[in-house]
């Protein structure tokens, strides 16, 4: 079958014709996207309480590795997402600031549980941050003290949403 | 279960066996020797060196803000020869807030001043590290002193 360099789209025949072939055509951003949502990498790293849940969602019952997220790092350098599981201090910001800078593009950042989203029941504290984006920019909140495993999962699930429909969110990954 | 110093020795023999102006403060569980801070030294050394206390643990220090009263260090100590709990107090005024530091004593005191410090303002002279332990550096005031004032959120 001949394709015109040319032309932007294919008729439904030529499309049909390479379908039977097993070749399909996609643009290599959603493809990249496609790929990155289905295989978040997190960092193994927790603050509080929430922390037992996020290893409850990983192990054998909740089993993250469903979605393809089992593969905790203990390096910034290997790891795509960054949980902000429990209470960030402001003693702990510089740390958890230095460690997602140290996190290779495109990263995202999930604040589970009350504390990581608003500073939770310590919001009035003198002592902790009133919400990790006062730090650290957040994509995906999850509510809850503690959070169960499966509304960490669904935060996962919301995630990969918004990587694999970059133009819908306004990310600054894709186009 | 632990006994008590306090049930051994009246407040005089404690002041002569210690010589210094000791006395005893408080009932029941919360019975404390209350010293001036001029003989804090040297009377933990002897709470720590003499055979008959042996106070060997210190197993807390902390203190308490009594506003108009100023600030009492409350030592706990303890000895792992005779099973023995002591809890020892010493008082400074609001305005100084200083007491000499028990690290060259015990070596756990360390962090535990730095605590204090941190988080009542309570300065402890002599002290190898008198810096904030939890936290920031920055931070301005001493959030347990009854005169601190929560920020209001905006």
């Amino acid at each position: 079958m001949e394709i015109d360099k040319n032309v932007d789209t294919l008729s439904e025949g030529q499309v049909d014709e390479l379908i039977k072939k097993n070749i399909i055509m996609t643009s290599l951003e959603a493809v990249f996207n496609w790929a990155r949502g289905n295989s978040l990498w997190p960092l193994s790293s927790g603050l509080a309480c929430c922390a037992i849940e996020m290893m409850a969602t990983g192990a054998s019952r909740f089993d993250m590795s469903r979605f393809g997220y089992e593969v905790f790092r203990p390096s910034p350098r290997q790891a795509d997402l960054i949980i902000i599981a429990g209470t960030l201090t402001w003693k702990m910001a510089p740390a958890i600031q230095r460690v997602y800078e140290q996190m290779p593009e495109p990263k995202w950042i999930i604040a589970m549980g009350s504390c990581a989203c608003t500073g939770g029941p310590f919001a009035d504290s003198y002592a902790v941050v009133p919400g990790v984006d006062k730090v650290i920019p957040v994509d995906v909140y999850v509510p809850g003290c503690p959070p169960r495993p499966e509304a960490l999962l669904d935060g996962f699930l919301k995630l990969k949403a918004k990587i694999q429909n970059p133009t819908k969110v306004g990310l600054k990954h894709g186009k | 279960m632990a006994n008590n110093l306090l049930d051994q020795f009246s407040q005089d023999e404690l002041a002569a066996r210690l010589q210094a102006e000791v006395e005893v403060s408080g009932e029941g569980v919360s019975r404390a020797v209350v010293v001036p801070k001029e003989q804090l030294l040297a009377v933990m050394e002897k709470l720590l060196r003499e055979p008959d206390f042996a106070f060997d643990m210190l197993s807390d220090l902390t203190s308490v803000d009594r506003k108009d009263a100023g600030f009492e260090v409350v030592y706990q100590l303890f000895s792992l020869k005779h099973l023995c709990d002591l809890r020892v107090k010493t008082r400074t005024a609001a305005e100084e807030a200083q007491v000499p530091t028990v690290t060259g004593i015990w070596p756990g005191a360390d962090w535990m001043e730095r605590e204090v410090f941190d988080l009542m303002g309570v300065t402890f002279a002599g002290h190898p590290n008198m810096t904030r332990l939890l936290l920031p550096d920055e931070f301005e005031g001493h959030p347990l002193r009854k005169d601190f004032k929560l920020q209001p959120r905006a």
